[in-house]
């Protein structure tokens, strides 16, 4: 087990430089002067565009950059934004929304999508069954900006149960919606898994044993099919949680919320280069961690997995 | 599944396509059932090529049927947009209120959907959108299923180092959020046209596949008939696209079909942040005017 995580870890060491690397080369390498940028339309001055440049290392090649970012970043700095402010204090202010948002999120999309995902699989051909089936088709089938604006107009307008954009993106309150809206597509997944897993679980020799014992259907239920049927569905919940984080970039916008999404929008279209990698780095650590935990539950799930 | 890089024990992480699944699951039942009563009328009749079986299989499905007719009707609009509209999808006539309900008795007419907030009719624009979602759909999965398809054939045949490289490669670019990733890609391009979009989500969607098939060729290639290719003297090149690649390849086919979908989803998403493409400009696009109809 012990061995197992190490080894796991030092494959995450190349896999994490190698990302960075990629996501540093897409920001900085590729065309557009993001210091030019920043005038607008105004015809900048040299003296001052070499000052910035010099000043936020962009006067070097590429390599020398990046290992001067990594040495900062080691150093727990993620460098300064183009406005100034340290990358650090933006992600400070934005990621603890972003963290409430996602966890949300996640909470419903498991809860509601393993109830779903149970009552289909053990059921299947049942009204309830076609219903969950016709209810993630759509789902899946629609973006989430539309479902966001079909959110915000019933709910918002008609109903007027919310405001229509979050007001204070520290009211855990008012991010239940936006919340909803950004599980719900992960929420179609998490029930046609379950739905299948437990399906092909239910056929299995060890739930007929089961039952030929004169087990409660509870405990049958329970023990023997959810455990069995749970490692998929734990699969795609782990990657997700990062992904959550990661695509609340339209969520965010429609609804106004102050989190990471919005924070990197903006800075991608004004080429803000230092928070779009910090940003991003952070992502990427969330997601490589994430995949850890999900390999590492999966033995508490499954005893017959076992690390060397 | 212990860890996704142990031979043997692979297991895809599911991304946007999870559902995989749940289509073997189906699909696995009824085939068996069918070649089973198949495999005995097949004996009386004269024998028949693959193709001609799997043709004979599906025509006699309803469900095929239909959504052939339908892919069909969507791959003629997009090519021939003309016929499905008189309506000129840019033509922009204020005297069309776009707060008057759509007149969805005039069907195929110039109001059937109503107007936008310019007064362009809206059945119109989705008539001619239709292509840029469709080519992107089409042209990324394309991409993605040769770039993914190629690697992880390459890295499940050969194993080892060669495996070990191009996992932790295919592990990098899995690592770049697609949506996030695409952003950053675009805003590179200073005119951005459809084929932007493809290149953009073809560079960073093609880990999926490459993870499905090199777990789908280390299946394969300890199979008996490729060790016979292989005693026979067939080449590495043979034993790769002849041998294993027809037998590998089904996993990679239902990921891409359902990916497909995702990709058509992920460009919307694009255009409605105002990155794929010049919005409005020239070429019509439905989601363009889902964002702009939010605007209004």
């Amino acid at each position: 087990m012990g061995s197992y995580v190490l080894r796991r870890v030092l494959q995450m060491i190349p896999v994490f430089f190698g990302t960075t690397l990629l996501i540093f080369l897409m920001v900085y390498s590729l065309p557009g002067d993001p210091v030019a940028a920043l005038f607008g339309e105004k015809a900048a001055d040299p003296a001052v565009v070499a000052s910035i440049k010099h000043k936020y290392f962009l006067d070097q090649p590429i390599w020398k950059q990046y290992l001067h970012y990594m040495g900062n970043l080691f150093q727990g700095d993620f460098g300064t934004s183009f406005t100034g402010r340290p990358v650090a204090d933006i992600m400070a202010d934005a990621f603890p929304v972003t963290i409430r948002l996602a966890l949300m999120a996640f909470v419903f999309e498991m809860v509601l999508g393993l109830a779903l995902g149970v009552v289909s699989g053990l059921r299947r051909g049942s009204i309830a069954d076609t219903l969950v089936l016709i209810m993630t088709l759509v789902v899946i089938s629609i973006p989430v900006f539309v479902l966001a604006y079909i959110a915000q107009t019933v709910f918002a307008t008609n109903l007027g149960w919310v405001t229509p954009t979050v007001q204070d993106s520290y009211d855990l309150s008012q991010l239940i919606l936006p919340a909803i809206v950004l599980g719900s597509l992960s929420l179609a997944f998490v029930a046609r898994l379950t739905r299948t897993s437990i399906g092909e679980n239910l056929r299995a020799d060890y739930i007929r044993t089961a039952v030929a014992k004169g087990l409660p259907r509870r405990t049958i239920i329970t023990r023997h099919l959810l455990r069995n049927s749970l490692i998929p569905v734990v699969t795609f919940l782990g990657t997700d949680l990062g992904a959550l984080m990661g695509g609340a970039i339209v969520t965010e916008g429609i609804f106004n919320v102050q989190g990471i999404g919005n924070v990197l929008y903006r800075a991608i279209n004004q080429k803000e280069g230092p928070t779009v990698v910090g940003i991003v780095t952070v992502l990427v650590i969330v997601y490589l961690v994430a995949s850890l935990l999900v390999d590492l539950l999966y033995a508490v799930l499954d005893p017959r997995i076992r690390y060397a | 599944m212990p860890d996704i890089h142990d031979e043997d024990s692979y297991e895809p992480h599911p991304k946007p396509g999870v559902s995989r699944l749940d289509y073997a699951g189906e699909q696995g039942m009824a085939v068996e059932q069918e070649t089973l009563v198949e495999r005995d009328v097949v004996k009386r009749e004269e024998a028949r090529s693959l193709w001609g079986d799997a043709w004979r299989d599906l025509r006699r499905r309803p469900i095929f049927l239909i959504s052939a007719v339908l892919i069909l009707l969507l791959v003629v609009m997009a090519i021939f947009p003309w016929a499905f509209t008189d309506a000129d999808p840019r033509k922009a006539d204020l005297v069309n209120d776009y707060l008057k309900r759509p007149d969805w008795g005039d069907v195929f007419g110039v109001g059937w959907f109503g107007y936008d907030a310019q007064g362009r009719s809206i059945y119109a624009r989705v008539v001619y959108g239709a292509r840029a979602s469709i080519t992107v759909g089409i042209f990324v999965t394309a991409a993605v299923t040769v770039i993914g398809g190629l690697t992880g054939m390459v890295a499940g045949y050969f194993g080892g180092a060669v495996d070990a490289v191009i996992s932790r490669i295919t592990d990098i670019f899995f690592g770049i959020p697609l949506l996030l990733g695409a952003l950053v890609l675009l805003n590179a391009f200073s005119t951005r046209t459809v084929w932007s979009v493809v290149i953009a989500l073809g560079v960073l969607g093609w880990t999926q596949i490459a993870r499905v098939m090199r777990g789908a060729v280390l299946t394969v290639k300890q199979a008996d008939y490729v060790v016979a290719g292989r005693a026979l003297g067939a080449g590495t090149g043979r034993l790769m696209f002849r041998h294993i690649l027809p037998n590998a390849i089904a996993p990679v086919i239902v990921v891409a079909t359902i990916a497909l979908g995702g990709y058509i989803a992920t460009e919307a998403t694009l255009s409605f942040l105002g990155i794929a493409g010049r919005r409005g400009a020239r070429r019509p696009r439905s989601e363009a005017s889902l964002s702009e109809g939010s605007a209004s």
